[in-house]
């Protein structure tokens, strides 16, 4: 009875102990965030990007359990197929109003968004039913993924070499606001589109038949298959939307970086951020990814004012290792 | 030929290492490592800063640290005289590579499988990131190019290959063969017990955690150590070595082709995939000699594409058909072969966990979460 009792007092306190360090944490987060304003605001456009290519390996994750390594090379396929259509399908043209980039852009980036979930639902169709047809285990699928990876990256090396490449575009000053803060155009183009893609996404999951099914199918597959929904075509929309993302989270990372540079590892570089993101905010969980990216956005840009900007990857792996340590299930995850 | 044959023979023996190590961690244990590169650079750059010589001046480099444990144990009887330097680079890189694997497996082993995975992936990241920036001790992206000789005053320059392949030969079978020891003891039925279903292992009373924990290290400790034989083989390394490429994914492909959870799966692999991969170096040649109307043609077509692209795009096609249609690799069709020619057939053998399926042909059942299995 006494040793029980002690007991528990020691798990109180230590309780408390872990709740004081994540205060701290938190705090400290908010005063290295604050330390460098102009950073940090980069990081929340950063963030907004790395969020569409985290809500897809999300997604994929709810449904199949598995972590979607290809997801960073889609992102690749999507880059390279808008990079394709601005350089040789498309006039040239002249920057738009206060971007980088002309009018064509806005036509790459839903075809990019076509390419990366064609692509997508042919690994579907190709590879991952076959894989659950005979019945593989779910780290068998995450190899599969690993595969395919690297059947695109080598397809995208082989169509476009592996030299660095760039977008069309043209320098443009930056917009200046009180505070010494001073925001690119592009950041404001990218956050935006981002955001709009991301509320389009919870509109499509929240109020039309197809996202309550892909909602039902991910909370209890059994019961969902019981009640009707083909989950096949569940699976099916699901690879679409994630490609999708994936394709514009290619395209507007190009967009995003100063140069506009382009070259085959684009997206695996983004790998371990992005699932930085997606760990953080809870794995499974479009909101918690959308959520944790903005936070490994934040880290990763506001680090550069204390460390090389290279180290950004092993930021990113900091903080999801910290939050870990504390929330083993990241900030927002509530099911195992 | 014979130095083609020699240098290539060198390669698939450290890869045949690297693949031991990975086969430990996901052939036995179902541990998913997607940064194997970082254990190889780790081992191949504590091997290297420990025994490289001295920054030459004259070549305007001003890195800091050298080991240069050669000069240092020449003075020493027996060590100094046998080269036991080498041994000693060997066991720094394993004790480098396994404390990493150690305090990033505590963290991350405990929670899902696919943390792992991306821990692993952020080690390696880290760890190259890392070889990269801090100039002082590794030169930065010049690399490390100093690291001597195995046996330099006892064995003649143009022997070094030679002598070096019966080196990656007599490490390579101290390692299989403590793997295999290893395996087949309680400890390693235990890791396979639990590749195959974690919860009746921990309901059996294993302690699931720490077998999963040892056999992650023990395999990063192998990688290592494949990482210092790597080191010591081309003697200059750089951290643009360690790509993922030839870090991490034809590592992957070698398991799974040679078959994982098989003992002898990663020799094979090695020698199968490290052949296509060398091989294809011959494919102009090859393309060369056919009657012009076929190879011409087809050299258009490969000189337009870039054979190293050609090659990367195979790695990952070749992966994921074995996958689909042999995820059990090439090694059961060897010993179906084995099993024709030995007459009477041999009988069944008593370690059956060494040749129950790998882990590609679990069950969906015996994962905690819910796959979704769509009856075909």
């Amino acid at each position: 009875m006494q040793l029980t009792s002690k007991l528990r007092i020691e798990s109180q306190t230590l309780a408390r102990a872990a709740w004081a360090a994540q205060v701290a944490l938190a705090l400290a987060f908010l005063a290295f965030a604050a330390a460098n304003v102009n950073l940090s605001i980069n990081g929340l456009f950063h963030g907004s990007v790395l969020a569409l290519g985290a809500i897809g390996i999300t997604l994929i994750y709810g449904l199949l359990r598995f972590a979607n390594i290809a997801q960073g090379d889609m992102m690749t396929l999507g880059a390279y197929a808008a990079f394709f259509l601005l350089t040789s399908v498309l006039p040239e043209s002249a920057g738009l109003g206060p971007f980088t980039f002309g009018f064509p852009l806005l036509i790459a980036i839903p075809v990019s968004m076509a390419a990366a979930a064609v692509l997508a639902v042919g690994m579907e169709l190709l590879v991952f039913r076959r894989l659950r047809r005979r019945r593989a285990s779910i780290v068998t699928m995450a190899i599969a993924s690993l595969g395919v990876a690297i059947a695109i990256r080598g397809f995208v090396q082989m169509v476009w070499d592996t030299q660095v490449r760039y977008f069309p575009n043209e320098s443009r000053a930056h917009y200046s606001f009180p505070g010494d803060v001073h925001i690119a155009p592009n950041h404001l183009f990218v956050g935006g589109a981002a955001l709009l893609l991301a509320v389009a996404l919870h509109l499509l999951l929240t109020r039309t038949k197809h996202g309550k099914a892909m909602r039902a199918t991910s909370d209890n597959p059994d019961l969902a298959r019981a009640s009707g929904i083909d989950t096949n075509r569940v699976l099916i929309w699901t690879w679409g939307i994630a490609g999708a993302l994936a394709g514009a989270a290619g395209t507007l990372l190009v967009v995003f970086n100063a140069t506009s540079q382009i070259k085959p590892s684009l997206g695996f570089q983004m790998l371990v951020p992005l699932f930085a993101a997606v760990i953080v905010g809870g794995i499974g969980n479009p909101y918690g990814a959308f959520a944790g990216a903005l936070l490994i956005g934040v880290s990763m840009e506001a680090s550069t004012a204390f460390v090389p900007p290279t180290y950004k990857p092993a930021v990113a792996f900091g903080v999801m290792v910290v939050v870990l340590l504390f929330r083993p299930r990241g900030l927002f995850g509530s099911r195992d | 030929m014979a130095e083609f044959l020699t240098s290539f023979a060198v390669l698939v023996g450290v890869y045949a290492v690297f693949a031991l190590g990975l086969n430990v961690q996901w052939g036995y244990t179902g541990l998913f490592n997607i940064g194997v590169a970082g254990f190889f650079a780790l081992g191949a750059y504590a091997a290297a800063l420990l025994t490289i010589r001295p920054p030459l001046s004259a070549q305007g480099e001003d890195y800091l640290f050298s080991g240069d444990l050669a000069r240092r144990m020449e003075s020493i009887p027996v060590i100094g005289a046998l080269d036991l330097w080498f041994l000693i680079a060997l066991a720094a890189a394993a004790a480098a590579g396994g404390a990493v694997a150690l305090a990033v497996g505590a963290i991350t082993i405990r929670l899902r499988d696919d943390y792992l995975a991306i821990a692993t992936l952020g080690i390696a990241e880290s760890v190259r990131l890392v070889f990269l920036n801090e100039r002082w001790l590794t030169n930065g992206s010049r690399g490390v190019y100093t690291i001597p000789p195995v046996f330099e005053g006892l064995v003649e320059p143009h022997n070094y290959d030679r002598v070096y392949l019966g080196i990656v030969i007599v490490i390579f079978a101290a390692l299989f063969c403590l793997v295999r020891v290893l395996l087949r003891s309680p400890w390693g039925r235990a890791l396979q017990a639990i590749r195959e279903d974690e919860a009746t292992a921990e309901a059996s009373g294993k302690h699931v955690f720490r077998f999963k924990l040892q056999a992650f290290t023990l395999g990063a400790v192998i990688m290592s150590i494949g990482g210092a034989l790597f080191a010591f083989n081309i003697r200059a390394i750089s951290p643009q070595t360690f790509t993922p490429l030839l870090g991490t994914f034809i590592i992957w492909a070698m398991l799974i082709t040679g078959g994982s959870g098989r003992l002898y799966g990663p020799i094979v692999g090695a020698l199968v995939v490290w052949g296509i991969w060398s091989g294809s170096q011959f494919l102009p040649n090859i393309l060369d000699a056919l009657p012009a109307f076929i190879g011409d043609p087809l050299a258009g077509v490969l000189d337009a594409l870039g054979l190293p692209n050609v090659r990367f795009f195979a790695i990952g096609v070749l992966m994921t058909l074995v996958l689909l249609y042999a995820p059990d690799g090439v090694t059961p069709w060897l010993s179906r072969l084995r099993e024709r020619w030995a007459r009477p057939p041999p009988p069944p053998t008593p370690t059956l966990a060494l040749t129950s399926p790998p882990p590609g042909a679990r069950s969906a059942s015996s994962f905690p979460s819910h796959p979704i299995v769509i009856p075909a």
